[in-house]
């Protein structure tokens, strides 16, 4: 993925900023240029959308083969998180010990690490979900 | 203008690994180390938390404890030694994640275990000449021991962020000053990925010789004595370090103890003071007096006197985790895992 492709994604990414309908009221994230609901009427009507940063864990998984970038993280869940907004996002948990994830607990979007280009490339910084204390 | 702590927030990894558990790789007593330094543990980043997510969530918790717009932030300094782009500042990403951009300045600082002070005397003198009407500084690290050396046992990471402003001030900083001069105590050269120290050289004529030197001018200064201060915190390497001093100038244990937390979480660098302060403010009442001097290799230290006001009556601290909550939930790792999360092992 090139550099301008990440930083498109940054206002997702670091601060959960999605869109929402003019003409349905629905939240979409990640964004979205048009409404598939509304989709004429919602043109030139999507509003940018800064999504709850708390929610709870909808569903999860446990990763145990892992992509290059969370090899020294595996084995780490991956979660459904349903923001308090009712919008489902799909994150990676942090900070919690498998054993104590479960369906329904409580937690907040926090920023790390996603992902480098090599040693020598751009970092990229996305959320992920960290238990809420 | 008066000028101060409009707002605070600390973060500090979940991770940590004792002095003994290092000791045992490398043929060292280092339970022994441990107490000689006076540290039980100290805080691991996890492999995806440098810096910059370190930063953020200081910067998160300090945002979420007041109402400040933060479009009215002028400035955002991130002070530390391990940012984790040699060029590419670390303030822009932290500005972007608590919507402060774009009509504002930032820049990275470094001055080894002082940067993120550094910051609060840039913010203050902005908010104070009235350039800016909001000012952030950050002291956040994840600093570097080489395997084996006598820093490992103690380079650790963790950060905090001050919010600074002449509104709605929790605590007034009454006056700040700075000793300087070249002394090669501890040093990295670009491009090498561990730190060189002069051993015992950072000692006397060094950490000793700057916080005493910054501590007296400032109690000249202001016209005080130690007594006239409910909290003191000191630059902390290590736990000894500060306790010396402490004692040197006529400060008690039961003034830096709220402020002392390299016992629990090791040197945090430029995270070291800003931190230690957050501990205090987490308790503080209105009135209190706190001294505070942090001390930075190369050489340099920055004091401040300040007082806590009203104010933080009407602030919520229970908005963001205290620093005390931040060290409850941990875990121990064994050096492999250490080994891991630091990037110690090549993968070929």
């Amino acid at each position: 993925m090139s550099v301008a492709r990440h930083w498109r994604e940054t206002p997702g990414r670091y601060n959960l900023i999605g869109t929402k309908c003019g003409s349905c009221g629905k939240v979409y994230f990640p964004r979205r240029s048009l409404c598939p609901e509304c989709r004429r009427a919602s043109m030139g009507k999507m509003e940018s959308y800064k999504l709850k940063d708390e929610g709870i864990v909808f569903t999860y998984s446990i990763i145990h083969e892992a992509p290059a970038d969370n090899n020294a993280l595996k084995p780490y869940a991956v979660a459904m998180i349903m923001t308090d907004d009712g919008v489902l996002i799909t994150g990676q948990l942090v900070d919690v010990d498998l054993d104590k994830v479960e369906i329904g607990m409580p937690v907040r979007a926090v920023l790390r690490k996603l992902g480098e280009d090599g040693p020598s490339g751009v970092i990229n910084y996305g959320y992920k979900f960290a238990p809420k204390k | 203008m008066d000028v101060g702590i409009v707002s605070y927030g600390a973060y500090v990894p979940r991770y940590r690994i004792t002095p003994s558990e290092i000791g045992r790789i490398w043929g060292i007593d280092g339970e022994a180390m441990g107490k000689g330094l006076l540290i039980h543990m100290k805080s691991v980043p996890s492999p995806d938390e440098d810096v910059i997510t370190i930063a953020t969530e200081a910067a998160r918790n300090m945002m979420s404890r007041c109402s400040v717009d933060p479009k009215d932030i002028g400035a955002i300094y991130v002070g530390s030694e391990s940012h984790p782009y040699a060029v590419k500042p670390s303030g822009t990403i932290v500005a972007e994640t608590i919507c402060a951009t774009p009509n504002m300045t930032a820049a990275d600082l470094e001055f080894a275990c002082k940067a993120g002070t550094a910051g609060i005397q840039m913010c203050m003198g902005l908010v104070g000449s009235g350039m800016i009407r909001y000012g952030v500084a950050i002291g956040a690290d994840t600093s570097q021991g080489a395997p084996g050396d006598a820093l490992e046992y103690s380079a650790s990471a963790g950060g905090a962020a001050y919010l600074i402003g002449s509104e709605k001030m929790i605590a007034r900083i009454n006056k700040t000053l700075s000793y300087t001069t070249d002394t090669p105590d501890f040093w990295r050269r670009e491009g090498s990925p561990y730190p060189s120290h002069g051993g015992r050289f950072t000692g006397e004529p060094a950490y000793f010789k700057h916080i005493g030197s910054a501590a007296r001018m400032m109690m000249s200064e202001m016209g005080t004595k130690p007594t006239d201060y409910n909290y003191a915190v000191f630059h902390q390497p290590n736990g000894k370090f500060p306790t010396r001093i402490a004692k040197e100038l006529g400060f008690t244990d039961e003034q830096i103890k709220d402020g002392l937390l390299t016992p629990f979480i090791g040197n945090t660098y430029s995270g070291s003071v800003p931190l230690g302060l957050a501990s205090v403010l987490d308790r503080a009442k209105p009135n209190d007096r706190i001294f505070v001097v942090a001390y930075g290799s190369g050489a340099g230290s920055d004091a401040f006197d300040i007082t806590v006001t009203e104010e933080i009556e009407k602030y919520d601290r229970s908005k963001a985790p205290t620093v005390a909550e931040r060290l409850k939930d941990t875990v121990q790792l064994d050096y492999g895992k250490y080994a891991k999360f630091k990037g110690k092992i090549m993968m070929g």
